[in-house]
This record gives C-alpha cells, structure tokens and sequence, in this order.
C-alpha cells in the first residue's frame, strides 16, 4: 500500500514513460492531454532529458524521427485532430522501422470535434494512421495503472518489433485520477547498432535509416519482410481480458472507459440473471480474433461498447465471421454510454435471443 | 459550525479541492440562508463542480462557474458573476480555487476586496499520496506559489489524504505525521482531516478534528457507483 501513489492518467503515463528509459519527449498542447507535456516540462530538465515544445504536431513528430532514428526511446503525445496532423511522421517511421510510441488521449471529432472523451479514432489507429501499409500495435488502457503498464509495454514491443506504437487512451482515461504502482521491473535493452545512426566513431560503415528505395523490387521485399514481422506479432503480442465469459450467453466487447462502464453493467445484468461476459480487447492491433471466435462458438450474441459511430464492431464481426449478430451500444461526441445504455442492449441481445 | 463569510479551498491539483468545497457547502446551507459556491477552475477542463450543478441548485445552493465549463469551449474563462460574492455581503460563500499557482492566479483579482473585508479563510487542501506532493518540503512550496500567485495567505489545512478507492484506516493514519509536519512548519492549524464515511468511526478518535465527507461525484466508470445525492 504505501508504495502506491493516486495519480491523473496523464501524469502517470508521463512518469511510466521516464522509467521506461524514454528521455526524449517532443508535443505540442491540446486538451486533453496538456498535462503529459506539462509533466515532461517539469521532470525532463530535472533527468537530464529533453523536453521540447515544438512548433506544431508535424514538426513534433519529424523531432521523433530524428530521435528514435538516434536510437533512442522517443515519445510524443496529442489529441484525436493533432495525431491527424502527425500521420505523415508516423508513415516515414513505419515505412523506416523506427520504434517510438506515440500517444493518442482522444476527443470528438471529427474537425475540432470538441474536448470531451471519445474512441472514434478506433479507425485510424488500427487501419489508417498514415499512408501506405503499415500497422501500429495498438495498446488500449482501461485503468490509471494499465496507462502505465502499457506506455512501459509500447516502449518494450516498439523496441522489440522496430516500429512504432501507439496507446489509444481517451479524455477520461487521461484526466481520472486512481491509485498506481508505478513499479515496472528492469527496462530490456536492444541493440541498435546495427541501424541506429548515432555515430560511426569512424569504426564501421554508417547506417542509414531512410523510407525512399530507388528500385521497386527493394522496397516491395522491405514491405513483404515488414508483413512477416506483423504476422509474428499478431501470433505472439495479443493481450486482452476477460470478464464472466465461462458461462457466458451475451458477449460484451468493449475497451478503455467503454470497458469500465461494461463492467457495472455486467453486474447489473448478472444480478438479474441474465449470463452475459465480456472480452476486452487490450491489443487492438493485433486484435483479439481467436477468443472472440472461439466465442461465437458458444453465446448467442455480441455487444460492441463504443464511444463511436461502430468502428470496432466492423473487427468484431470479421473476427466471428459473423457467425453471431453483433449490436452496437454507442455515444459519442463527448458523451459517455451510461451502465443504463449498456443494460438496455444487453436486455435486447437477451430478449431477442440474438437477432439484431 | 463556525465560519467565515467566504471560505477559499486551495492547493495542488488533484489533491481534492472541488469535492471538499461541495461537501463544505452543504454543511453551510445547514446553518445559513444564503449559500453559493464558485467554481474559478481556469485550468481543468473535466471533473469540475459543474458536474453537480442540479443536484447543488436543487439544494438550494447557487453554483457559480464559467458557462464555458464542461463545454467544448476550451477557454480559461473566469464567470462574470464571480464579483456578486464581493459585493452581496449577505452571501456565504464558497470558492473552488483552480490547481497550483496557475489555477490561483486567476484568484489574485478577487484579493484586495477579500484582503480588506477581512472576513474570510483560505484553506490549503493537501494529500500526501499525491507524487509531486509527498513530503512538507515539496508541499510548502506550492503552498507559497499559490499564496504568491493569489496574492493571499492561507489560514488553515485540510488534510485529504487518499489513495482514492484503496483508501484504508492506515492511509490515512500514515499521513497523521506529514500533516503535524506542515502544520508545524506553515503555523497553520489543520482545520480537518477529511475522510470517507465508512473510515470516520474508526478514525474519529485517532486524528484531529476528523470530519467525514463524501464523494459527490458521477462517475459511470468507477466501482463504486451508488448515488449519494440520493440519501
């Protein structure tokens, strides 16, 4: 207990950041996640580390390049229209197998959106945060403590797979306040030398670490070799949760704050007798497919808990082959589902025995 | 209870001030007519005592905050009906100041009115469990940001120490010591040491002036959901 602390979301991934060895931290304000910046304002100076305000998101993003093209653990954090402004950088990172990670604490959308919670950039972080293919793991914290689980794990992975990583975290997620251990164990070291650019001492041929290939049979190899590597993550990296599933009837797919409003209602559902679980995805890329086929096999029905337009739902029912109705329980522009939305769409899974 | 026309609740963010400042606002409504409370919150764009703003008024207890608050409108923008706390003498009043010296600066306007009234108490809300806050060093130097940015002197401690969900009897025991250390070293008295309900009997006896309080917040997200506007 007294090793505990009671921090802001925000904070505590900032701080989770630093003892994951990242000394590197370039962003630029947006609500909600000032308070990383601000964090980092405070404790880089303090470490010897470097915080940078640049000039805008794109300029903070090419600061990550250079930097985790160094070889170092690089990290910049923003908001839903700011990552948008960030999607070149994170292109040219993928296409030039740099780790870094990059946080996303959402908000509405789309345009300026307004500045209250939201998961609507479910799309963009899963399919589309920049041109050309690549992937981004995609790592979704549903509590203070996995904000600082998983900004450690993201570091870890980024490193371990040489590309970049992502937490999408959302407003409530980065402003709510819970108590965390921030205890992570020994930081895994990688050896960059062998593409890191950070000075030949005169002893070795230099790397270079760039996206631009002159011929088309080299960059299509680069792009084959990328897709193993994703193929292994998707074998190995996949995490995620599972709530009351062993008998469960109605499955419940939610994530981040989504999850936790999930969770009461479960409760709520159970109490009445109704056997309803929930898988929760905590790796969005790779997703969970396996579990949540294998539970197709068993309930008669999915619930997709999203704080958008039905994003998730769209791998859910991929996943199942849809084998199983998925509904949708949804709010979105800032608004929360309350544990009485998620109720009422387990009552609907149940009553229509699974027909949407 | 006994207590000033205009009560201020400062200190770092996060320690605890907006929930105090409700709790202490219907404590006020039961021994006065005439309540309100001000939500001078320029910083924090969540978690405001705008959350609470029906179940206040329908206690009878005016809330002033921006009509920016919990919008989309993400502006650091003061209520213009802040200055009625000034000028209607007949009011009690409680003010939610913002976090840290940049949430008290805002409150440095509002000084020289409050100063030469003189009838007010500036309360330092403070939690140890809190990482930039964890020992009296750190905690009396934000302690005098705030007092430098506001331009006022505080007169008082709450000590609020919680580890939010997990808090226990010896969370709370544990900061019996840091508290004596800053009140010591500040000359201020600790006015409370504020604890959930289901702590307050084991813990009346054990620290000073324990004063049990509750958590009016709506959190749909969180484990404990119970409505407590309802009792």
């Amino acid at each position: 207990m007294a090793d505990k602390v009671l921090m802001k979301g925000n904070e505590a991934l900032a701080e989770a950041a630093i003892m994951a060895g990242c000394r590197h931290y370039f962003g630029y304000p947006i609500t909600p996640q000032t308070e990383i910046a601000a964090y980092m304002a405070k404790r880089m100076p303090v470490i010897g580390g470097t915080f940078l305000q640049a000039e805008s998101e794109v300029a903070a993003i090419n600061m990550i390049y250079g930097a985790a093209a160094a070889g170092k653990r690089a990290m910049t954090s923003s908001s839903s229209p700011g990552i948008a402004l960030k999607s070149e950088g994170i292109s040219y990172l993928a296409g030039s197998d740099l780790p870094a990670l990059i946080i996303n604490v959402q908000r509405g959308g789309p345009g300026l959106g307004g500045i209250q919670p939201s998961q609507s950039d479910y799309f963009q972080a899963t399919k589309s945060a920049g041109h050309g293919d690549f992937k981004l793991i995609v790592l979704a914290p549903a509590s203070v403590q996995e904000m600082v689980d998983l900004t450690f794990k993201g570091f870890d992975l980024a490193d371990k797979y040489r590309m970049p990583a992502m937490l999408l975290s959302d407003g409530t997620m980065g402003q709510m306040m819970e108590p965390v251990s921030l205890e992570m164990g020994e930081v895994k070291e990688y050896d960059k030398s062998s593409w890191a650019a950070c000075g030949t001492k005169c002893e070795r041929e230099h790397n270079v670490v760039n996206s631009l290939f002159i011929q088309p049979e080299e960059l299509e190899k680069y792009n084959f070799e990328r897709y193993e590597r994703y193929a292994q993550i998707e074998a190995n990296e996949v995490m995620y949760d599972e709530y009351l599933m062993d008998d469960a009837e109605i499955c419940i797919v939610a994530y981040g704050v989504a999850a936790r409003v999930s969770q009461n209602a479960i409760d709520k559902a159970r109490a009445q007798g109704i056997k309803v679980g929930m898988i929760r995805p905590i790796t969005l890329w790779p997703f969970p497919k396996a579990v949540l086929n294998a539970a197709a096999d068993k309930v008669k029905a999915f619930i997709s808990v999203e704080l958008s337009m039905g994003q998730m739902i769209e791998d859910i029912e991929l996943a199942t082959r849809c084998k199983k109705p998925v509904l949708l329980c949804n709010r979105v522009g800032g608004m929360i589902p309350t544990t009485e939305d998620v109720l009422n769409s387990i009552n609907k899974a149940n009553s229509v025995g699974g027909d949407k | 209870m006994d207590s000033k026309r205009i009560t201020l609740f400062a200190g770092h963010y996060g320690s605890g001030k907006t929930n105090i400042a409700v709790n202490y606002a219907l404590w006020l409504k039961e021994e006065n007519e005439k309540v309100v409370i001000a939500d001078l919150d320029i910083v924090n764009p969540y978690f405001r005592s705008k959350d609470s703003e029906k179940q206040l008024e329908a206690r009878g207890i005016h809330l002033i905050s921006s009509e920016y608050a919990n919008s989309n409108v993400d502006v650091p923008a003061m209520p213009s009906e802040a200055y009625s706390i000034i000028d209607d003498k007949s009011l009690r009043a409680v003010i939610d100041v913002g976090g840290d010296d940049r949430g008290a600066l805002a409150m440095g306007r509002y000084a020289p009115a409050i100063l030469s009234e003189n009838d007010y108490e500036m309360l330092l809300v403070i939690n140890k469990y809190r990482p930039l806050t964890p020992d009296c060093k750190s905690t009396l130097a934000v302690m005098h940001e705030i007092e430098t940015a506001c331009q006022m002197k505080f007169t008082g401690i709450i000590n609020n120490s919680n580890l939010g969900d997990e808090t226990d009897e010896a969370t709370v025991l544990a900061s019996v010591a840091y508290a004596d250390e800053i009140s010591q070293a500040s000359g201020l008295p600790i006015r409370m040491t504020t604890v959930k309900e289901n702590l307050y009997d084991k813990l009346k006896e054990k620290v000073v002036n324990c004063t049990a309080i509750r958590l009016y917040v709506k959190q749909s997200w969180a484990k404990q959901e119970e409505d407590l506007w309802q009792k």
